[in-house]
């Protein structure tokens, strides 16, 4: 299930020099109107809850659920040294969980942890904000790594098919039409930061057991169709 | 024996012949692969799979301006309800998108297969590559950003508006994308050519264009909230789009769309003229250092 050797590989392919500087530059962007916001206008749970969820889980998870989903292997079958790996006595659906864990714990790292710092520097945790959103986004985290994850195995613009769905779908289709939020990570994940909390602040369209069944069939059946992409994959040559 | 070498040894002309054919020179090669670049970012020349999501953007960016037009004719409105300058605004997401897809295919192949070093065997110089593609980029944008602006007009027309005044309101709503496309582009190109992994260049041009914004209007809402008007302007200065939106307001007759409805002044109109001038010098100077150690 997991394989040292490819994981050690694939942290160095994400956080390898010049890569690392996107994932570092959104948390600290975070970070940045945090405090902006705070010196300007002082503790507020209604502007704290509404910075967390329309700029950190709305905007700075999915995107660095897709960097770092198919970061882990897009790149790899891209330029085609993914058959290095594949030749190797490890079994495909090893390298695939490995990679899922690879990307979930960097995705956790990079978003979940700013978004608690953010919330106590925004209002010290008032209300539980803070906690709420940093469960959002750490369950938001191992459902976008296992989606885009599977589009990273399964399309070459694996990148702009997942930004187009964290923006367009989530972000824009998600705020004029409400059935579409029943389809969308971040309703789920704000389904379960609403039973944490269980207060006014933080509300979800989703009911919880809709909500946790589809997230764990989601990553479920994702992770497995990537494993049995990459048994069936073939390799294409730059277009 | 080495005697009878002499006698054996002699060189055959096998006919092989300089060419005598005309030179095109340095300006035929820029600009072939201005157009190459151009025809490339829609996918034209390529391969059937990479035609589809350039033109499939393209169809969306045009959508709309034909429903603007069906509705405007069809209920005989005197104006179009929706402003020339205002909709590449509204349709930002698919301009990044097109941008953050289009400008790694242009830039980004040509370093990670180290190809450049073969375009530099031509009579060209770096500040040809670095323009061809620089203009490439942006006339791209601005095809992309323009057609629907024109099929508005188009529409005007038909519905028997004033025609002068639609004109120059096209013509604002032109000036104001053709400012966008080369802004837009300078940034797009830059983001990609110092990230030659595709899809790194990929997210990187997003996050720069759509995290700014982002950042940019959810600062100003704040300090809209907490009355505090005098940064909402200044604010803008802080984002590619931001930049364009208060562009457009300051001169060329667009509607004040920051929170509030704050108006850009001329002379904060002057500074934003000056950022994006900036700007756009920037994006061409980082390229033309980004390209001065790859050929060698």
């Amino acid at each position: 299930m997991y394989d040292p050797t490819v994981a050690r590989l694939t942290y160095r392919a994400l956080l390898g020099r010049r890569r690392a500087a996107i994932l570092f530059l959104l948390p600290a962007l975070l970070l940045v109107i945090a405090a902006a916001v705070r010196a300007l206008n002082g503790a507020d749970d209604q502007v704290a809850a509404d910075l967390l969820g329309g700029f950190a889980l709305a905007t700075m998870v999915p995107l660095i659920g897709v960097i770092a989903g198919t970061g882990a292997i897009g790149p790899e079958i891209d330029d085609g040294s993914i058959v290095y790996l594949l030749s190797k006595p490890v079994k495909r659906t090893t390298i695939i969980t490995t990679k899922l864990f690879v990307a979930i714990a960097v995705t956790m790292v990079f978003s979940a942890v700013p978004t608690l710092i953010a919330g106590f520097i925004l209002n010290g945790n008032g209300q539980q904000v803070a906690v709420a959103y940093t469960v959002a986004a750490l369950v938001a985290s191992i459902a976008y790594s296992a989606l885009f994850l599977l589009l990273g195995t399964v399309s070459r613009h694996a990148v702009v098919i997942g930004l187009v769905y964290a923006l367009v779908w989530e972000a824009l289709f998600g705020s004029l039409i409400s059935g579409a939020r029943t389809l969308s990570v971040q309703q789920w994940a704000l389904a379960l930061a609403e039973k944490v909390t269980g207060d006014g602040l933080v509300t979800s369209d989703v009911a919880l057991p809709t909500a946790t069944v589809l997230l764990v069939a989601v990553t479920l059946g994702a992770t497995w169709f990537a494993g049995h992409k990459l048994r069936t994959l073939k390799l294409a040559g730059e277009e | 024996m080495s005697s009878q070498a002499p006698d054996t040894t002699r060189i055959h002309n096998i006919g092989y012949r300089s060419y005598d054919g005309p030179r095109h020179g340095r300006a035929y090669a820029r600009r072939s692969l201005f157009s190459q670049s151009l025809r490339g970012a829609y996918g034209l020349g390529r391969s059937a799979k990479s035609k589809v999501l350039p033109m499939l953007l393209f169809a969306v960016m045009c959508a709309p301006a034909l429903i603007i037009v069906a509705i405007s004719v069809y209920t005989k409105a005197d104006k179009l309800f929706m402003e020339y300058t205002q909709y590449a605004v509204y349709l930002q997401l698919v301009i990044a998108v097109f941008l953050a897809s289009q400008a790694p295919q242009s830039v980004s192949r040509d370093l990670r297969f180290r190809t450049v070093p073969l375009y530099f065997s031509r009579p060209i110089e770096r500040v040809d590559y670095v323009l061809a593609k620089y203009g490439a980029m942006a006339s791209a944008l601005f095809v992309l950003t323009a057609t629907p602006l024109l099929i508005m007009w188009i529409g005007s027309m038909l519905a028997k508006m004033d025609f002068a005044e639609q004109a120059k309101l096209f013509g604002q709503g032109l000036v104001s994308v053709a400012i966008l496309s080369v802004l837009f582009a300078g940034v797009g190109l830059v983001m990609a050519a110092l990230t030659p992994r595709r899809g790194f260049g990929v997210a990187a041009v997003i996050a720069v264009l759509t995290i700014s914004y982002g950042a940019v209007s959810t600062l100003q809402g704040i300090s809209y909230a907490t009355e505090n008007t005098g940064s909402i302007v200044w604010l803008g200065l802080f984002s590619p789009l931001t930049l364009v939106i208060g562009l457009q307001n300051a001169f060329l007759g667009a509607p004040a769309s920051f929170p509030g409805e704050m108006q850009v002044s001329a002379g904060v109109g002057a500074v934003y003229l000056l950022v994006v001038l900036g700007l756009m010098a920037a994006s061409y100077g980082i390229l033309m250092r980004r390209y001065r150690k790859v050929g060698l």
